[in-house]
């Protein structure tokens, strides 16, 4: 089969080459999936659009209002970044699990979305601090909201020759932060058995103003667990347990090689308590 | 006798001679090799794991262009009764395909994407049959039987059974001594089907020529073992076949057998050109040699006060699709280190539908000490004994004999008993949630068949030629024993690994015993040259060969001799060897006996999350004889990686087989070997209690490290949540099931 490769310099240019050629094109970010799936023969794209030569999807902005991260940027680059690291330290403690240390130097936030695995970290991590997907295709932008983006495994609302341009998250507001955890059984290279990302906003008496959780690998997409019991208490012990309850009831996991259904379901509320517990913490030293 | 002297070499650390080729990337492993005109070979593996291959179509891959070569079993010789069926089987699938991944047929072609693509064009019609895929699935009175031709050896006969072999060994009366003793525990344990999980997949390239001779480069762990299987399975004369060894990145025993070696000189043959073939890790996994799931059923008897009376031990080993797991060095080693009047020990050997298993480290050990080793560790707890006392008490010495029969010479266990119990390590505190466990292991060590050549050259530095690929740092260690012997700087000497046509016969680099025996053939081939250089000496002195002695790379009047020359250096004498009789070459060869047991006891503290199973191993120091250390590096490499794989058998490592037998983790994302972070330091002591057999007191190394790990966590584990897993790998689910389990009663 003759394969080609392309690098468009512009994003229409890219929307043009994955309009016209449909399913037989594959765009291309820093390849630690694609790669890896055509190795596998998994997949045979005839053409690889290349998005790195695109500025848009490799830029960061720290606005004054909100965040916009490339879609291609590279996690490494995102890490090094210590104003972005002290905004949101629960979405880089994501970014920072997607593979090793040389793999960062590739892997990007929009990469990891867009390949659609129910157990990616960056899935959770961007639900909880409402990033809004950026989507340039041939019909003009959109944005819809990471939770909507993903659709199912493997699957997202990208349409035929969308791109997923940047990912725009609202600066957090006073005494809010994030955090993400993820249940492996090793320390790295790994893939989650369950992720959980929190958030949590504080009133000026340290009580619950908000409090989201989302949980990963452990649905066909990202999911979100109905925190509202907490709000107006204290984040103290028995509030945590009921988060982990209901992370525990809210959780769908399939059994499979990496889990099975009873193991996923108790981690669920584990990690939901602890993930809480750390962005209630973070919250209460940003009063 | 091992000499007891002031070493200026041996227990020193130089850097290794290969080392600056390795980190600066130039080092050639198995799949750098290529040769102009080479084609590319691919192996089609089967899709199910136990079917009758009812027929094989090649024809349209046969004609596709660029394809050069197609082969199957048909192109193989039949072997005679006795000969390499199973090996040839396990290469190329004859009758039926035996596991998922079997080969059943192969491809050269001009390029490896046209080799894959002619591989789908490959029709075979298969008639599935039932998968065997555990041991009770082996067992059952129902079983699907793999061959039913095989009768299982050592048993009276059985008819068709899945039981390939039964061994036993017994001393005494254990079921009359059960009676007398105070405590008998009577447990059982098991383990499942893990990966050596070497980095390097196979690779080779082979050049079958015109007049049939063969041409083999491939990373190997032994290559005079490739060229004889491969000709064995060839149908070919030994001498027909040349094998160059790569450098090797990792075999653990992996690397002792061939699985691409014969079908690509195969391929060659059929097209004429040179064939290359690289695995991928996909097809390592599921088509190259494990080591043996098992299942073990101990019973030992104590008294009171912790003297061991009677044991009887059952093993069960899943063997892979052929006849041959370690079951009977497992039933060898799972009594060898307590002393034991009354003893029974029986195994029995298993085919089952998954890949053939291959030696892994210590073969068979490590299954056998997990159970032993947690059984005394339950009753050490039982009988309120510190578990090292316990074992201190019930250990063997030399004088006492092996289940086996032969008795012991000297042996270093109770000094690594008595190490571990002075570490600082074993009276640490420990916090909540973490526990501590002790193991011991023991290991045979092995002898073998090795030769040695060494050359000097005419300035008095020194060439040093084996036969053994270098896989755990022997150059170094070989080169350290030639520099000690003829007293030269030790990077003055080069060593060499050569081919099978320049190193004269050495067995595989296994079973510990490079630098036991490889390296006491280097030891006497500088020996010969030593002779001869005092020989020399006495010839430019015109003196008696008795006048002159050796010493510290020197030949000199022996003291009293009423000679009065200076001192002629090895490089002096080395000038002039063209007017003393020409070069000075040594040469030896032995089959070492003598090999001495490894004894290690490790330390394992590990932190158990309660709420998630996960285990945090926290801290952990091995402790181990090692005869004496030629090169202390890399004796301490070889315990820290020993115990990093078994604490990776113990922790997470499975095959994960569904239902049709098809394994579902064949990748190292979800073949969970731990990673760097996952570890603490490895912490090592050296013990030297010196093999009395060998010139330089060594004792084999490799091997041992893995045997006490699988015990030692689970005893930690056992120490930090209060559960005992009997049952490998104490994965978080696994645990954490347990931990419910007993929080529930």
């Amino acid at each position: 089969m003759q394969r080609s490769f392309e690098r468009p310099q512009t994003l229409e240019q890219a929307i043009g080459l994955l309009e016209k050629h449909g399913d037989a094109a594959r765009p291309l970010a820093g390849g630690t999936d694609l790669l890896v799936q055509m190795r596998a023969g998994l997949l045979r794209p005839a053409v690889l659009v290349d998005l790195k030569g695109i500025e848009e999807l490799m830029s960061l902005e720290l606005g004054a209002d909100e965040v916009v991260i490339g879609a291609a940027h590279s996690t490494a680059s995102l890490r090094e970044n210590a104003d972005l690291v002290a905004l949101f330290p629960g979405l880089l403690e994501a970014a920072e699990l997607i593979g090793s240390e040389q793999i960062q130097g590739r892997a990007s936030l929009g990469g990891n979305l867009c390949n659609g695995s129910p157990a990616a970290d960056t899935g959770p991590a961007l639900a909880v601090v409402q990033a809004v997907c950026e989507i340039a295709g041939p019909n003009g932008r959109r944005t819809l909201p990471v939770a909507e983006f993903l659709t199912g495994p493997g699957a997202t609302a990208l349409g035929v020759g969308e791109i997923l341009v940047s990912l725009r998250i609202s600066r957090p507001p006073a005494r809010a932060a994030d955090a993400y955890l993820r249940f492996i059984p090793r320390t790295e290279m790994d893939i989650a058995v369950v992720g959980a990302g929190a958030w949590v906003r504080l009133e000026a008496d340290g009580s619950c103003a908000e409090a989201r959780l989302s949980l990963g690998a452990v649905g066909p997409t990202v999911l979100p667990v109905a925190l509202d019991a907490l709000v107006g208490g204290p984040i103290d012990d028995a509030a945590l347990a009921t988060a982990g309850e209901a992370a525990s009831a809210a959780a769908r996991p399939i059994d499979d090689k990496r889990g099975t259904i009873a193991y996923r379901r108790q981690v669920s509320g584990v990690l939901a308590r602890r993930a809480l517990r750390i962005a209630a913490d973070r919250a209460a030293q940003r009063s | 006798m091992a000499e007891d002297r002031k070493y200026r070499w041996v227990g020193t650390r130089p850097i290794r001679h290969d080392g600056v080729d390795k980190v600066t990337g130039r080092a050639n492993y198995g799949a750098d090799f290529a040769l102009p005109g080479m084609l590319w070979g691919k192996i089609l593996r089967s899709p199910h794991a136990h079917a009758r291959i009812l027929r094989i179509d090649t024809s349209r891959a046969e004609a596709m262009e660029g394809v050069k070569a197609v082969a199957t079993a048909a192109d193989l010789p039949e072997q005679r009764p006795g000969g390499a069926t199973d090996l040839s089987n396990n290469i190329l699938a004859r009758d039926k395909v035996l596991y998922h991944g079997h080969a059943v047929a192969a491809v050269a072609a001009i390029t490896a994407e046209i080799a894959a693509q002619a591989l789908d064009e490959i029709e075979i019609e298969y008639e599935a049959l039932a998968p065997v895929l555990s041991l009770d699935a082996a067992l059952a009175d129902d079983a699907p039987i793999l061959d039913t031709a095989r009768r299982a050896r050592g048993m009276d006969d059985t008819g068709p059974t899945n039981i390939a072999a039964r061994v036993d060994f017994s001393r005494g009366e254990p079921d009359q001594a059960f009676a007398s003793c105070d405590v008998v525990l009577e447990r059982s344990y098991e383990t499942q089907t893990v990966h050596q999980g070497y980095i390097e997949p196979h690779a080779c390239v082979a050049d079958t020529k015109a007049d049939g001779l063969v041409e083999i480069w491939c990373s190997t762990q032994g290559t005079f073992t490739v060229r004889s299987l491969t000709a064995d399975v060839l149908g070919l004369d030994k001498s027909r076949v040349k094998v160059t060894p790569s450098e090797i990145g990792g075999g653990f025993g992996g690397k002792t057998t061939v699985y691409l070696e014969p079908v690509a000189a195969l391929l060659s043959r059929q097209s004429g050109r040179p064939v290359k073939m690289v695995m991928s890790r996909d097809e390592v996994f599921r088509a190259t040699g494990p080591a043996a799931a098992s299942r073990i059923e101990l019973k030992v008897g104590a008294t009171q006060q912790g003297q061991l009376v009677a044991a009887t031990a059952r093993l069960w080993m899943e063997a892979g699709a052929f006849p041959g797991s370690p079951v009977q060095a497992a039933a060898m080693t799972i009594l060898a280190p307590y002393k034991l009047d009354h003893l029974f020990i029986e195994g029995f050997d298993v085919v089952v539908t998954k890949p053939k298993v291959a030696a892994y480290r210590a073969p068979g050990a490590p299954q056998a000490a997990f159970a032993m080793e947690s059984l005394l560790d339950e009753l050490a707890q039982q009988l309120k004994i510190d578990p090292i006392d316990l074992r201190l008490a019930n250990a063997v010495a030399a004088g006492d004999q092996l289940p086996y029969g032969p008795r012991y010479k000297t042996i270093g266990m109770k000094e690594t008993l008595e190490a571990a119990r002075d570490h600082p390590h074993y009276s640490a505190p420990l916090g909540e949630n973490q526990g501590r466990g002790i193991a011991l292991g023991f290991w045979f060590n092995n002898g073998l068949n090795s030769s040695a050549e060494v050359y000097l050259t005419e300035d008095g530095t020194a060439v040093v030629v084996t036969g053994n690929p270098d896989i755990g740092g022997s150059r170094a260690s070989m080169a350290i024993l030639c520099a000690e012997e003829l007293g030269i700087d030790v990077m003055k000497v080069r060593p060499i690994v050569a081919d099978t046509e320049t190193a004269g016969y050495t067995d595989v680099t296994g079973g510990s015993r490079v630098t036991f025996a490889t390296g006491w053939a280097v030891v006497n081939a500088c020996r010969v040259i030593i002779e001869d250089l005092r020989r020399r000496a006495a010839q430019i002195w015109e003196c008696d060969l008795e006048q002159v002695a050796f010493d510290d790379g020197r030949c000199l009047p022996v003291e009293g001799s009423g000679l009065s020359h200076d001192p002629l250096s090895v490089a002096e004498i080395a000038r002039k060897m063209g007017s003393t009789g020409g070069p000075i070459n040594g040469q030896a060869q032995l089959s070492a006996r003598g090999a001495g047991p490894g004894f290690a006891t490790h330390l394992c503290d590990v932190e158990v999350d309660p709420e998630t199973g996960h285990v945090d191993v926290i801290r952990y120091t091995a402790i181990q004889d090692a005869g004496r250390a030629i090169h202390p590096a890399y004796v301490e490499g070889q315990m820290q990686g020993g115990a990093v794989q078994g604490i990776g058998w113990a922790l997470n490592e499975e095959y994960l087989f569904d239902d049709e037998g098809r394994m579902e983790n064949a990748s190292f994302l979800d073949y969970r070997m731990p990673v760097a972070s996952d570890l603490p330091m490895i912490d090592t002591v050296i013990v030297e209690v010196p093999n009395p057999i060998h010139p330089y007191g060594v004792r084999g190394v490799g091997e041992t490290p893995i045997v006490p790990p699988l015990a030692a966590v689970a005893n930690a584990v056992k120490h930090a949540s209060g559960v005992r897993m009997q049952s490998l790998p104490i994965s978080p689910p696994r645990l954490l099931a347990a931990l419910q389990e007993q929080a529930a009663e």
